[in-house]
């Protein structure tokens, strides 16, 4: 039982003469009050790649697949699908009695609409867009997606949580361009959100939806029966941390999605909280690497860097020294998902040799060009592992120009092409959301398109084709047989070096509980005791 | 008078005018681009080119200065990149934590700091004074966040006394309203406490040098009419002109306060849309901002008139 506060005391004095004011204390027992990671600013999770912005698409839309926590994707929406024509037909069939927040049925037609919207702006979307023959309504309640060739990874792809999701919005909603943001935010999921109350950097409202059918069976993650036992979920955005935890330990707030490290040990102590590692995938740190100028246009310089970089003092600098807060040695999958391995792991792994790195340094022929390290101040994590980074080439023998910014500038700063002398760049570092990097079909970082590659821009067929093969595996172990052999050419390539898997826990109140572990915050399962 | 202030609001135009070409210009040149933060990681150059298309960023300079003006000249501040909202409304939902805050911390700096320094004044030399010249040092010394989280510590969370966050708005009851911001008016009002009281001390000890104060307390008039009726109105001028040149302090102190007590008002806003670079929201903010502060300036100069009557407009 929570013990009584003196303000509860004072509280229950005062209710005595505001007697109206009994029923807004039993509405809030009904109400979780969560504080997000970041200020929710826009609503539409295929315009934007926001972090925030998916979650708060996990919370209004439902997918036509959800992933398990073994990372498997389950139907969700979908009743079932069947695939013919040696897999280059689809036909996905939904479940009866599915509904939008305004009541109207979803139809298969809403489906193809908002499939087509997402195709045009996710990763994997663009795959499915470029083999796409056709995709119609064959019915109310089937639609057919026709393929160039088969895609096995299809279900995945619909169903992965990670930005952007395909989220099944009304046809009208969806008909918006990709690239407009969209004004209706009728949705398809367990909650409806109440865009009267919003107001952004403040509060978010979202409110159970009556006419949400969820699966009969036990939920998985995104997968399963999402119930919710809230009438009413509000995210209250509070910027700063240390104002975060006093609410939390202030009975102000319930979950508190992600608490600094440093508060962590104050947090622990209070027997009111609880601090878990919920999204078992976390973010995998990474250096980045300009492949466009010198020195790090060089393969063999990217290589020499390798024996210097030590994951521990990485992942230290970013989350704390408690090893439960990071998984290491990381490789290029993030560890713990199921084409995590250990194929030439042993260059990050093995023993760690400064002098070893700064001669392949020189032997590989650097003329001690400037180095344009870019670090972004506001993001704590961000800056931490651009710290580490910099010593790390000072120590290695590099003419390092660590350059700090806003995450504004920072972001803005990465699309330049140029030399560094022309406001170009040589190295970042940065964190990818776990489920992104779990498979190669939406791990940017291994891409090696050239000038349509993720930032650094680096042209390396081989993973192009291995990435490809990776589309077409039939079975899990073909796929991480793709997996393995990506790894070992990322290492000869070194597009990007792994800096370790941060768990970020995150913080609640023991009052609550069957809080849904996998991923992001999710609020089905999840009950007050 | 009347002409004085018609002329005065006249002259505002001009002021708003360069502000805005100002803030227009300087968002123009600096680094940073909505476009690329929208699109994140996945996005082509091609994708986030459509972006800025779809916003309009593509445009030229005078282009989107001409437009932007002639929008404000039909009171229309645009609408934000990121939340779709129109600016205005914006702003709306967040104007009431904001003057509520700084209402709060006006009427509690200026009820606090006017006495104490009269008193400082009075006791020149004593223990009173030196311990209200200690205050006003440390009041400038100590941040305005690190007041913040020392009175959430102690009267959130070990007094259970006061909430650590929040803002209720004044429709659902004036103790719920004023509960949330007891603590930062507080913290936002001890550097404009130990400013205020620090003048008001030192006009205070010149106008008790007076020889009107000499001929007051000769004549027998008491202490407390001497100080408050004589001297304190005496000394009013300076002491009003740090309180209006202190709102510009307190605007910008209250970004901080708003973030430590998650208050969601003007200067969060501000702060969130610089970093986003949500352009629209920043120039209407820091318009509004300027005008507030034009007219604070001209209401200022108003009251001069009333403390001091050989000023005429």
């Amino acid at each position: 039982m929570p013990h009584a506060t003196r303000r509860a005391v004072l509280g229950a004095a005062a209710g005595l003469l505001a007697a109206p004011r009994l029923g807004f204390g039993q509405a809030q027992a009904r109400t979780l009050r969560f504080v997000p990671q970041a200020n929710l600013a826009s609503l539409d999770p295929i315009w934007s790649t926001a972090v925030v912005v998916r979650n708060h698409g996990l919370m209004i839309y439902d997918t036509l697949f959800g992933l398990g926590t073994d990372f498997r994707p389950r139907p969700q929406m979908a009743a079932g699908h069947e695939v013919t024509d040696d897999g280059r037909r689809w036909i996905v069939t939904l479940r009866p009695g599915l509904r939008f927040h305004d009541n109207e049925p979803v139809r298969a037609a809403d489906c193809v609409a908002s499939i087509r919207r997402w195709a045009k702006r996710d990763v994997l979307g663009q795959r499915l867009d470029a083999l796409l023959d056709e995709i119609r309504p064959l019915d109310d309640a089937r639609f057919e997606m026709r393929l160039k060739k088969p895609w096995p990874g299809l279900a995945f792809a619909l169903g992965k949580p990670s930005a952007n999701m395909c989220a099944i919005m009304p046809e009208r909603v969806a008909r918006t361009d990709p690239f407009t943001q969209i004004t209706d935010t009728t949705g398809s999921g367990p909650f409806r959100f109440r865009q009267d109350l919003f107001r952004p950097g403040d509060v978010a409202v979202y409110e159970r939806f009556q006419g949400y059918v969820p699966r009969d069976e036990p939920n998985d993650f995104m997968a399963g029966g999402k119930t919710v036992h809230f009438d009413r979920v509000e995210w209250r955005v509070m910027p700063d941390p240390s104002t975060a935890s006093a609410a939390l330990q202030n009975n102000e707030a319930d979950w508190w999605e992600t608490p600094l490290a440093d508060l962590l040990p104050l947090l622990r102590r209070n027997r009111d909280i609880a601090v878990e590692l919920i999204n078992t995938a976390g973010n995998l740190g990474v250096l980045r690497f300009n492949f466009l100028h010198p020195p790090f246009d060089n393969p063999a310089i990217r290589r020499a860097l390798l024996p210097a970089v030590d994951q521990r003092a990485f992942m230290n600098a970013a989350i704390g020294t408690d090893p439960a807060l990071s998984r290491v040695p990381a490789g290029v999958f993030t560890p713990g998902t199921p084409l995590a391995n250990d194929a030439g792991l042993e260059v990050l792994s093995g023993p760690r040799d400064l002098e070893a790195a700064r001669r392949a340094v020189r032997e590989a022929g650097y003329r001690g060009e400037r180095v344009a390290m870019l670090s972004a101040t506001d993001l704590p994590v961000l800056q931490n592992l651009a710290e580490v980074a910099a010593d790390m080439l000072r120590r290695t023998g590099f003419n390092v120009d660590f350059q700090a910014m806003d995450w504004g500038t920072h972001i803005q700063r990465r699309t330049n092409r140029g030399p560094v002398d022309q406001g170009g760049w040589s190295v970042f570092c940065t964190t990818w959301e776990g489920l992104d990097v779990s498979v190669p079909g939406s791990h940017q970082p291994i891409r090696g398109h050239g000038a349509n590659a993720w930032a650094g821009w680096p042209t390396m067929p081989r993973l192009e084709e291995l990435r490809e093969a990776w589309f077409e595996a039939t079975d899990l172990e073909a796929e991480r047989r793709i997996a393995q052999e990506i790894q070992r050419t990322v290492w000869q390539e070194v597009p990007f070096v792994p800096l370790g898997q941060v768990l970020p826990p995150m913080a609640y109140r023991r009052s609550l509980t069957g809080v849904v572990k996998g991923g992001p915050a999710v609020f089905w399962g999840v009950r007050r005791a | 008078m009347f002409a004085y202030v018609v002329r005065r609001v006249l002259a505002t135009i001009p002021v708003m005018a360069v502000v805005a070409l100002f803030v227009f210009s300087l968002l123009y040149i600096a680094p940073g681009d909505p476009a690329a933060v929208i699109a994140g990681d996945q996005a082509t150059p091609a994708d986030v080119e459509r972006i800025r298309a779809s916003l309009g960023l593509d445009r030229p300079y005078l282009v989107r200065f001409g437009a932007w003006v002639w929008d404000i000249l039909r009171g229309d501040l645009g609408t934000s990149i990121f939340t779709n909202l129109p600016v205005s409304t914006m702003i709306a939902q967040r104007i009431e934590p904001t003057l509520s805050l700084m209402i709060v911390t006006l009427l509690l700096a200026v009820s606090v700091a006017v006495p104490m320094g009269v008193v400082a004044a009075w006791k020149q030399g004593t223990l009173v004074d030196r311990a209200v010249m200690a205050f006003a040092v440390l009041g400038f010394s100590v941040p305005v966040f690190v007041v913040g989280y020392l009175l959430a510590y102690f009267f959130a969370l070990e007094w259970d006394l006061l909430p650590v966050q929040g803002y209720t708005p004044f429709s659902r009851g004036f103790w719920p309203w004023l509960e949330n911001l007891i603590l930062p008016a507080i913290a936002l009002g001890t550097v404009y406490i130990a400013l205020i009281a620090r003048i008001t001390r030192a006009t205070m000890l010149e106008v008790l040098q007076q020889d009107y104060i000499r001929t007051a307390k000769a004549k027998g008039v008491g202490q407390r009419a001497i100080l408050f009726l004589h001297a304190l109105k005496n000394a009013a001028v300076p002491i009003v002109t740090v309180i209006g040149i202190g709102i510009a302090l307190l605007i910008g102190g209250a970004v901080v306060t708003e973030s430590v007590f998650a208050i969601p008002g003007l200067g969060r806003l501000t702060v969130d849309a610089i970093l986003r670079r949500d352009y629209p929201v920043i120039q209407g903010v820091v318009l509004l901002f300027s005008f507030v502060y034009v007219l604070v300036n001209l209401a200022i100069d108003l009251l001069y008139t009333l403390f001091d009557p050989r000023i005429r407009y």
